[in-house]
């Protein structure tokens, strides 16, 4: 079984695995994020849950920062891997004619995501660690109520910030239009190229992306 | 018609080529690009200059020679058909059409347009076969009961010539095409299943070695090979390979 991780096939399973994972996890995210939209005070309850349980906190998140930088690591090396193999590139080439501009530049779009990324823990993750686990506060408690959901608003005040957010999302719905389907493919599987799984890769890939733009927006234009 | 010709010239596998420029004249329509060529290489002749240097043979879309990346598409702008089937009347008058050799690390250049594609053999002699005792006693093919599905599908992946327009196309250089149409013709059969671990094994393995790229599913291999090989070959060619890796 080692062998195959060797491959150049293990490494496009093992990119769609780590895409799978990320898939996933993007569909809970939303599911989450939604609820700052529907009802405040529940998604305050989530987010407290999602940052103080331990399982979450311990396991799933470690396991989630290990498959965002495996996903975004392996990218690098198959993108080197693929350039040294054609080191004189055409005069001439008419990519158009026979592949989508999203498949063609999986790594200009997920450049944008990784670098979206940072941004994203700049802005949570890294005050939320620091907080919590070197401040000791896991209260989640400020000035008698929840912080999660002022804390929320007071990011997408910024309208450079929500700009940022609006143009990370359009790039992960570029990548993800071809990367659902594509991930099916590397696993073996002729899924992805079924009309059915086709439609549902698409729906998906701008289904997230475009509730994530709404919800940024929302707290944008209803901050209280 | 009148053309303009860009084409690769390059003296040998050491030299540094470029792109030259050519006017060729009075071509007619029904002409195939290989015949175009041929006009060329005529005028040049009759110039006292070096004509270029193509591969090319049966001249009827089988024998998977002739590989020419025309105005950036691999056997030119044409579905379904190799450079020599390729008719100008896919061009107008007055066109520039560029002509380039394949482009991938796998497959240096000879001279001119032609490329060394024995990468493929090696994939090929790595485990692209059936171990079959000839001495005599051969068994009739038609004994083993196979059904017309999967014969379908063995002979659509068999028909690859290996001429290597999935590898020129591929934005990756990746052969993953040529090696999934071979692995799937025999892992489609029964007599293809006794050696299946070892061939799906030993054919990546050699194809890692030569040098060609890795396959993000951007399936421009499927649309400009001019025999309609399918992707799904290489999702049968994954698929085959995590079984060998499991049965291990």
């Amino acid at each position: 079984m080692s062998g195959i991780f060797n491959s150049s096939i293990g490494r496009k399973i093992a990119m769609a695995l780590s895409a799978f994972f990320l898939m996933i996890f993007l569909l809970q995210h939303f599911v989450i994020n939604s609820l700052s939209v529907i009802n405040p005070d529940t998604f305050n309850e989530v987010s407290h849950f999602m940052g103080t349980n331990w399982l979450i906190q311990y396991i799933m998140q470690p396991v989630l920062i290990f498959g965002v930088v495996f996903h975004f690591i392996m990218g690098f090396i198959l993108e080197i891997k693929n350039r040294r193999a054609r080191q004189i590139s055409y005069a001439k080439n008419n990519g158009a004619a026979n592949s989508t501009w999203m498949s063609r530049n999986m790594i200009y779009s997920g450049m944008v995501i990784l670098a979206f990324i940072v941004l994203h823990f700049i802005d949570f993750w890294f005050p939320e660690i620091n907080t919590k686990y070197i401040q000791g506060d896991m209260s989640g408690m400020h000035n008698g109520e929840f912080r999660y959901f002022h804390e929320l608003q007071e990011k997408f005040l910024s309208p450079a910030r929500v700009a940022a957010y609006v143009i990370a999302f359009v790039f992960l719905a570029l990548h993800l239009l071809h990367g659902f389907t594509s991930a099916f493919q590397s696993m073996g599987s002729t899924a992805g190229r079924k009309k059915a799984m086709q439609n549902f890769g698409k729906a998906y890939a701008i289904i997230i992306p475009l509730g994530f733009i709404i919800i940024a927006l929302y707290h944008h234009l209803n901050h209280h | 018609m009148n053309l303009t010709l860009k084409i690769w010239r390059q003296k040998d596998s050491n030299a540094k080529g470029q792109m030259v420029d050519y006017k060729v004249t009075d071509i007619s329509e029904h002409m195939s690009f290989l015949e175009m060529m041929d006009v060329l290489n005529e005028q040049l002749i009759n110039s006292g200059e070096e004509p270029v240097a193509f591969d090319h043979d049966c001249r009827e879309g089988i024998c998977g020679m002739c590989s020419m990346y025309i105005n950036g598409e691999a056997h030119g702008p044409d579905r379904g058909v190799t450079t020599c089937q390729l008719h100008m009347r896919m061009f107008k008058d007055g066109d520039t059409i560029t002509i380039e050799p394949w482009r991938a690390t796998a497959f240096p250049v000879i001279k001119d347009l032609v490329v060394d594609r024995t990468a493929f053999e090696r994939i090929q002699q790595a485990g692209g076969y059936i171990s079959v005792n000839t001495s005599g006693n051969t068994q009739d093919a038609n004994a083993l009961p196979i059904s017309k599905h999967a014969a379908d599908e063995a002979m659509d992946a068999a028909t690859c010539i290996g001429c290597g327009a999935c590898v020129a196309t591929c934005k990756n250089s990746s052969a993953m095409l040529f090696v999934g149409a071979k692995v799937s013709q025999y892992a489609l059969l029964p007599q293809g299943q006794v050696e299946a671990a070892d061939r799906v094994r030993n054919m990546v393995a050699q194809m890692d070695l030569e040098g060609f790229g890795n396959c993000t599913n951007t399936g421009a291999c499927e649309v400009e090979c001019p025999k309609g090989i399918s992707l799904d070959n290489i999702a049968r060619m994954n698929r085959e390979l995590i079984k060998a890796s499991v049965s291990d």
